[in-house]
């Protein structure tokens, strides 16, 4: 066995009182063992950071169920009936990826703006109410390839096939709504000026995973519908 | 210590009753409403569990009240084969989810998590709360399916497909009752899931300054690999209760099949696939064995090392084996599935990491052994619960490696066999780990000491009554007796029905006996000891703080790590151990680097 002896750490004076509110000992502060702290930071990251990922791993954990059921589905009985997708879709996935763009353009006019140029930025949360109207018009597109289903007889129940279609869909498009919600956050703490980085950062990581997730799914749709 | 004002602390204290005791951004009360919750729960459980095996013992007994919960599933207080299967669904599905996976996990974890980090709250006290709440309203919507015309649902806690989705003709219950059953699960997933999102973040973000990840206790890392856990199968076992919905209210037919003929009538779907449902199910619920076990491997090495007066032989080596177990139990889904007409190959493939887990947890029962040998234990009713936990995780493990071979669990998967097997080291196991957890931490919980006689006795009947209720089960098994029967009329099984006398003798008494336990808590709660700060002599962060914790856990100021969490064995100013947060220099023979 060993044998050690503990030297009393030294507590970094070079604190940073706006990061986190705990203590150091965060994700990538392997603070050694032996008691020298002046390697480690004095704070941790904000817990926002990991937590977006919990979340996102979350989602994807849920839709892989989704896909798995979908293909076990589709390979176990001789009901299933393909149709084509509404056009509408693929016009669809060009508002969310360019609400991605968009997103990107609002989170560095937001950081010329709180770097302290105000002069350069007149109004920081524009593109994030153009981020925000191209969700909607996502979700109202989504919407209108749902009205365009219904009109030719595909109901949820009517075949497995749309049942898939529509359960994926409207399960992302309720995910896509909580982002939104999370961009009306970001905007009202813009507009009092209380908005932290990670605050918009996790926001947009979530954002952007939308996108990807949808592309994912309008891929698998295309492939397995 | 280091002062506190320089964080931005997320909530102040409680000004409201409202939000002190009931919608509590606290942690700690949070921990506590998920214990308040477990414990009513269990308490329901073991009564429903009550009636089935009266009912298995006595089988044209009336059984005083149970008419009032149903008169068509008890007439007269005798209950129907239909509602033998509606209480064996609810003590199932009860006990697993608002019992095994609430208490050991969210409630101890709440409570003490974001203390052993050195936390003052957890990240997101609001998600937090919404946790419990949700966790709470899908239990209220479980036990409201008691008070529909038919009853709750038949389909056991499995719920297996066709049956779960083909509605009432399957049986009474199996219509609005399954669909409650569902939201139910679906909404107790969600509040897991809030959890989850809350003790990551705390576990990687939020420890004080000097707590690496090896200065966490054991019972932090359980927690924290628990939640990766809870993560991943509650992610999965959500979308699949989503269907199930759908199946009933919807008309899709996900997992129902073509041309099925259910009590003479053709069920309108087609081609559904019953499969299904088995796959998502046991994805998610082999890991929830280890969801109910792994916070008890973790909560009794912290009791039994506090006890022996020393660390683990290898503290990071149990590290790895619960890491180990979390990641194999995903491999291992399929041995659930050897009946289901599985390819022998496939079954190979499930049945080799069902044996190869079996290390991590043989290497785990080796090191709590060697290193309670020699050791001056001291006795007490938490540690004579952790040992406890040990005696049922390695028995109920024996089984285990049985049933991990198809040609041996084939004949034995629908018998008495299996269910010995899990309710020993899934459920008793469990259970004694919140015993230990509770006589160890109620203390620095409700700031009042538990009754050590009555803990001992609690103990003793039941360890000796769990043995006695569940050992005969494996006999009954390997004699063939079926599981899941509310009568036993066959011949070869008329022989066996003294067993199962015993059986019921003992789980009422041993049912009994966890009234002390009750007694004592709630005895203890107002009227007990007051609790000292320390009094197991302890070193991990939570004894550090005062009894009970004030609402920023630390009183306004954090503290800071200096040593390995289990600094036992070492002679320093306040006695053979040092505290975590003490900035003391000792030497010790047992510092694991």
């Amino acid at each position: 066995m060993a044998t050690t002896v503990h030297e009393p750490p030294q507590i970094d004076p070079r604190r940073l009182r706006d990061q986190g509110h705990s203590g150091n000992g965060g994700w990538g502060k392997f603070v050694p063992t032996d008691g020298d702290l002046h390697v480690a930071l004095d704070h941790s990251p904000p817990p926002s950071s990991s937590a977006i990922y919990v979340v996102l791993f979350a989602i994807t954990m849920m839709f892989a169920a989704f896909t798995s059921a979908l293909i076990v589905r589709k390979g176990s009985s001789l009901d299933w009936r393909t149709f084509t997708l509404p056009s509408i879709l693929y016009f669809n996935t060009l508002l969310l990826l360019a609400s991605s763009v968009t997103l990107e353009v609002a989170r560095r006019r937001i950081a010329t703006f709180m770097g302290g140029l105000k002069s350069q930025v007149e109004s920081p949360a524009r593109w994030l109410y153009v981020t925000l109207f191209l969700g909607l018009l996502f979700v109202a597109g989504q919407y209108a390839a749902w009205s365009q289903l219904r009109a030719e007889g595909l109901y949820l129940a009517t075949n497995p096939s749309s049942s898939f279609f529509y359960v994926l869909t409207v399960t992302h498009a309720l995910h896509v709504l909580g982002g939104l919600g999370g961009l009306i956050y970001v905007i009202r703490k813009l507009s009092k000026s209380v908005l932290h980085r990670n605050q918009l950062v996790a926001t947009a990581r979530y954002w952007h995973f939308m996108g990807i997730l949808w592309l994912y799914l309008l891929l698998l749709l295309w492939m397995k519908i | 210590m280091h002062d506190l004002a320089a964080h931005a602390v997320h909530h102040g204290p409680p000004t409201s009753f409202i939000r002190k005791y009931v919608f509590s951004l606290d942690h700690k009360v949070i921990g506590k409403q998920y214990y308040a919750l477990a414990l009513v729960a269990a308490l329901c459980g073991m009564v429903l569990s009550w009636m089935m095996r009266i009912h298995l013992a006595w089988n044209s007994a009336a059984i005083p009240g149970l008419q009032l919960l149903s008169k068509t599933g008890a007439p007269g207080g005798v209950m129907t084969p239909e509602y033998y299967l509606q209480l064996m669904t609810m003590h199932g599905t009860i006990m697993v989810f608002f019992v095994l996976t609430t208490a050991p996990f969210a409630a101890f974890g709440n409570f003490f998590l974001p203390i052993q980090v050195g936390a003052e709250d957890m990240p997101f006290p609001r998600f937090n709360m919404m946790s419990f709440w949700v966790t709470f309203a899908g239990f209220l919507v479980l036990m409201s399916s008691f008070t529909l015309s038919d009853g709750p649902t038949l389909g056991g806690w499995t719920q297996y497909a066709p049956l779960n989705a083909v509605g009432s003709i399957a049986g009474p219950g199996q219509g609005l009752g399954v669909v409650l059953w569902a939201a139910s699960i679906a909404l107790f997933c969600v509040g897991q899931l809030l959890g989850s999102l809350n003790f990551i973040p705390t576990t990687l973000d939020l420890r004080v300054k000097g707590m690496s990840l090896m200065r966490l206790p054991l019972s932090a890392w359980a927690w924290f690999i628990t939640s990766c856990m809870g993560l991943t199968a509650f992610a999965v076992l959500m979308p699949a209760c989503i269907l199930v919905i759908l199946d009933h209210v919807a008309g899709t037919s996900f997992f129902v099949p073509s041309g099925l003929v259910v009590s003479d009538q053709l069920v309108p779907h087609s081609g559904g696939s019953t499969l299904l449902w088995q796959h998502l199910f046991w994805f998610f619920g082999h890991p929830e064995v280890y969801i109910a076990i792994v916070p008890g491997i973790g909560i009794v090495s912290h009791v039994l090392i506090t006890n022996m007066r020393k660390p683990m032989l290898s503290q990071r080596v149990l590290i790895y084996c619960m890491g180990a177990l979390a990641v194999l139990s995903y491999m291992v889904y399929g041995h659930h599935m050897f009946v289901s007409g599985m390819n022998p190959i496939s079954a190979l493939a499930f049945s080799f990491p069902t044996l190869v887990i079996t290390i991590p947890a043989t290497i785990t029962v080796l090191i709590w052994t060697f290193s309670l040998y020699g050791s001056k234990l001291r006795i007490n009713s938490a540690s004579l619960f952790a040992l406890g936990f040990i005696s049922m995780f390695v028995s109920g493990g024996v089984s285990g490696f049985f049933l991990a071979q198809p040609s041996v669990d084939i004949p034995l998967h629908a018998t008495y066999f299996v269910v010995g097997h899990f309710h020993m080291v899934m459920g008793v196991a469990a259970m004694f780990g919140i015993f230990a957890a509770t006589y160890f931490w109620a203390p620095k919980m409700f700031g009042r000491m538990m009754n050590e006689t009555l803990g001992r006795a609690h103990f003793w009947l039941s360890f000796v009554g769990t043995y006695c209720i569940f050992m005969p089960f494996h006999y009954l098994g390997m004699a063939g007796n079926v599981r899941r029967y509310s009568s036993f009329v066959d011949d070869f099984l008329q022989p066996l029905i003294p067993v199962h006398r015993f059986i019921t003798v003992a789980a009422l008494l041993t049912g009994a006996a966890q009234l002390i336990f009750v007694y004592n808590l709630i005895h203890s709660r107002f009227w007990g000891e007051p609790a000292p700060d320390n009094p197991w002599e302890a070193t991990s962060l939570e004894w550090s703080t005062a009894t009970p914790p004030p609402w920023d856990n630390f009183g306004g100021k954090l503290p800071v790590v200096y040593h390995d969490p289990y600094q036992y064995g070492v002679q320093s100013s306040v006695g053979d151990y040092v505290m975590q947060a003490s900035p003391e220099q000792v030497k010790t023979e047992h510092d694991e680097k």
